[in-house]
């Protein structure tokens, strides 16, 4: 039966991740996201885990590792942060053209320069595009239950797909909250073995990773990308299933208080859960704010943002990077071209917070909210907004 | 030299692997001895084997999709990365018969490179699969340069080479380094065999890995493999070239069982004249006497070495 715990939810993300039986994990540490691997790793060494733990020289060969072992037919686990993220960013793309499924649980962590070791989105979105299903976690409970999500919707046959379950470095990963744990047998019937597609065995043999001319590149493109939209339903189908034996609901993009809201904030990540107080402030104000978080981000949700936005007068994006010389930050942009063809759409504001682990609190989100109500009227001077730069 | 051919025709069926599983119609280069090379090694595996290989001559001739040229399970991932993808391979075989979810029985992982992949780009990836111990073969193809995209150096060019990106000119000699001893620092890792190869002795390289794969643990095989192309050397020269690279003892064959280091053909007293080789190859034409001279010494003072090595090298296991 599952239980309530309280527990760190960096070293809860490490006790799902087992629950979910993988065969091989390969890691790499790196700040926020290292008591992931190290309690895997003790896991394993006191043998509570039948496993083969790889504590590889880099991130580049911890994702190598995991695409060979998924390659096999093995269940694969990896976790990873920023520059780590980066570091594999050779083989990031290669691993759903290839179609491996791999979980990977991502400590979001600001990329170097400056160095900085706290929170935003700087490195999920330098990979946002390379084919993985992308999911954000808002809290301790949202991540323990994706982990279990996330293998069974990548390693679904439909799907075949790399997943990154996004979990905010240290606003998540250092943080102890109260969740509900699943037990071992409650996993193993929501998640049976992985029953792989095809593997590299001599029982079967098969060339992978082969070299696609000019004449294949574009049809391996497009498979690829038909593939990741087609996994919105594999998704949705296991959320379903989640919520029937957890009593547990996700949808791509969750509302609070969005029913009649005049301005409606989306957000995506841990900061959903600051920002809902903001609203819940502004509402004894009178003012009919709403508030939208995005769990999914790949496959887009455009349908699910469409609706969710539909009578609104103003939509405020967050973003947690910047998308240096571009026209937009990363989310808005997308936002605003799901929305382009819309004949009645929100005037759009692109708020660019907590960057490098800048705290960003109630009273910020509600004067994001203030400041943005006039937006349908008075056009912001520029596309987007980096939040609270200090001037001096 | 008809009857050297009669011969091997009555006894190479009974030492080799009829069975091919490196098959023909690849793209490689007319008298490619990097293919040659990765033929041999198949036939020494046998079918038990899973193939992990980096990007480079090798993976491009052999896997124009949707073709392919493997007749043994293959896993190309990227550049830099054959040893880790060889160790997550080697660790999945493992875990899952282990668990009773693959049949039960010996299947070898072996990682394969070029020189670029393996003592350059891939280095810290071998270093990392050799240092944790898996139980996996790594062979480096050694063509002395990155062919694949277009004859540059690489950490095994050997000085004087003019390349791509260390061309010979009037202010340079071509390439200014000496190879990096691969296996050298391969033994360093403790691995318990290691050895160098070149397809001009198939039989010698056969046996090597078949040694490689019978040890349980990490095995190294550094294999020298004529490139006509990049060593602007005609395509009917590869296999004498590759003996000459042994002759002239610019690149002894030898194993290192549990760091005991012992020659496996047998070296003439008198070493041929290193110019012997360097004269064929089109890479070298621009070498003066002088820097031949130099060439011949650096390869002279290697071998010395070695042979030191082999001479007062003891096994570990007799220590
Ligand atoms: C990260 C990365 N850098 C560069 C390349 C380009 N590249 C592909 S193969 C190759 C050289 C291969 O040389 P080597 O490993 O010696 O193999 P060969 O082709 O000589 O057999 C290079 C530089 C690449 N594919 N990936
Ligand atoms: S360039 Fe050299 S190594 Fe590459 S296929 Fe041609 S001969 Fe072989
Ligand atoms: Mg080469």
């Amino acid at each position: 039966m599952s239980k309530r715990i309280g527990m760190e939810i960096a070293l809860a993300a490490a006790e799902v991740a087992a629950l979910c039986r993988p065969d091989v994990i390969a890691a790499y540490p790196i700040t926020p996201n290292t008591h992931i691997p190290e309690h895997l790793a003790e896991i394993v060494a006191e043998g509570h885990l039948d496993c083969e733990y790889l504590p590889v020289e880099s991130e580049h060969s911890a994702l190598s590792a995991c695409a060979g072992a998924s390659a096999v037919g093995a269940r694969v686990f990896t976790a990873t942060s920023s520059q780590g993220l980066l570091y594999m960013g050779e083989i990031v793309p290669i691993i759903p053209a290839m179609r491996l499924p791999i979980v990977m649980a991502l400590g979001n962590r600001a990329l170097s320069g400056p160095i900085n070791i706290w929170n935003d989105h700087s490195d999920v979105m330098a990979v946002r595009d390379m084919g993985w299903i992308c999911l954000f976690a808002a809290n301790g409970q949202e991540t323990i239950d994706m982990i279990v999500q996330a293998f069974k919707i990548g390693e679904d046959h439909r799907v075949m797909l790399p997943v990154l379950v996004n979990l905010d470095g240290f606003q998540l990963t250092h943080v102890v909250e109260s969740m509900i744990m699943p037990d071992q047998e409650e996993v193993d019937k929501f998640l049976p073995p992985r029953k792989p597609y095809a593997t590299v065995h001599p029982d079967n043999v098969v060339s992978m990773g082969t070299l696609g001319l000019p004449e294949i590149y574009t049809e391996a493109k497009k498979a690829e990308d038909e593939a990741l939209i087609n996994s919105k339903k594999v998704i949705l189908e296991v959320w379903k299933e989640w919520e029937k034996t957890f009593g547990r609901k996700y949808e791509p993009i969750e509302s609070y208080k969005t029913k009649d809201a005049d301005v409606i904030m989306l957000t995506v990540g841990s900061m959903y859960e600051t920002a809902a107080i903001a609203v819940d402030q502004l509402h004894k104000e009178g003012f009919k704010a709403g508030l939208l978080n995005m769990k999914l981000f790949r496959p887009f949700p455009a349908d699910e943002l469409k609706a969710a936005v539909k009578g609104a007068r103003v939509l405020i994006v967050t973003d947690r990077a910047v998308m240096c010389g571009g026209a937009q930050a990363p989310v808005c942009a997308e936002v605003k071209s799901v929305l382009y063809d819309e004949p009645v759409r929100p005037a759009i504001v692109n708020e660019i917070i907590g960057l490098g682990g800048r705290d960003v609190r109630v009273d910020d989100f509600i004067k994001m909210f203030k400041k943005a109500a006039t937006a349908d009227k008075v056009k912001p001077e520029r596309a987007y907004e980096i939040y609270g730069v200090r001037s001096s | 030299m008809k009857g050297i051919v009669e011969n091997f025709d009555l006894y190479a069926p009974k030492l080799v692997d009829k069975e091919e599983y490196f098959s023909s119609g690849h793209r490689a280069c007319q008298g490619c001895g990097e293919a040659l090379a990765v033929r041999l090694m198949c036939k020494g595996l046998g079918k038990d084997t899973v193939i992990t290989n980096a990007t480079g001559c090798m993976e491009v001739i052999s896997s124009l999709y949707p073709t392919t040229a493997w007749k043994l399970p293959w896993i190309h991932v990227a550049f830099p990365n054959s040893a880790a993808v060889g160790a997550g391979v080697e660790s999945a075989l493992k875990v899952l018969r282990r668990k009773g979810k693959i049949a039960d029985r010996d299947v070898k992982t072996v990682s394969i490179g070029g020189d670029g992949g393996s003592v350059d780009i891939g280095f810290q990836a071998i270093s990392g699969s050799m240092e944790r111990g898996h139980n996996m073969i790594y062979v480096c193809f050694d063509n002395e340069a990155y062919m694949n995209t277009g004859i540059q150096r690489s950490g095994a060019t050997p000085f004087g080479a003019s390349t791509t990106t260390a061309p010979a000119g009037a202010a340079s000699v071509g390439n200014k380094t000496w190879k990096k001893n691969m296996p050298e620092i391969m033994v360093a890792h403790n691995v318990p065999y290691v050895a160098t190869a070149c397809h001009s002795y198939p039989i010698d390289f056969i046996n090597k890995v078949k040694k490689a794969r019978s040890v349980k643990g990490p095995a190294y095989i550094h294999c020298l493999a004529v490139c006509p192309t990049g060593w602007r050397s005609s395509s009917d020269t590869c296999i004498k070239l590759g003996r000459l690279a042994v002759e002239t003892g610019f690149f002894p064959l030898y194993e290192v069982e549990n760091g005991k280091y012992r020659l496996t053909i047998e070296m003439p007293k008198k070493l041929r004249p290193v110019e012997d080789y360097l004269k064929l190859q089109g890479r070298f034409r621009h070498l003066t006497p002088d820097q031949m001279k130099q060439f011949q010494e650096r390869v002279t003072l290697e071998y010395k070495k070695l042979m030191n090595k082999v001479k007062y090298s003891k096994s570990w296991l007799e220590m």
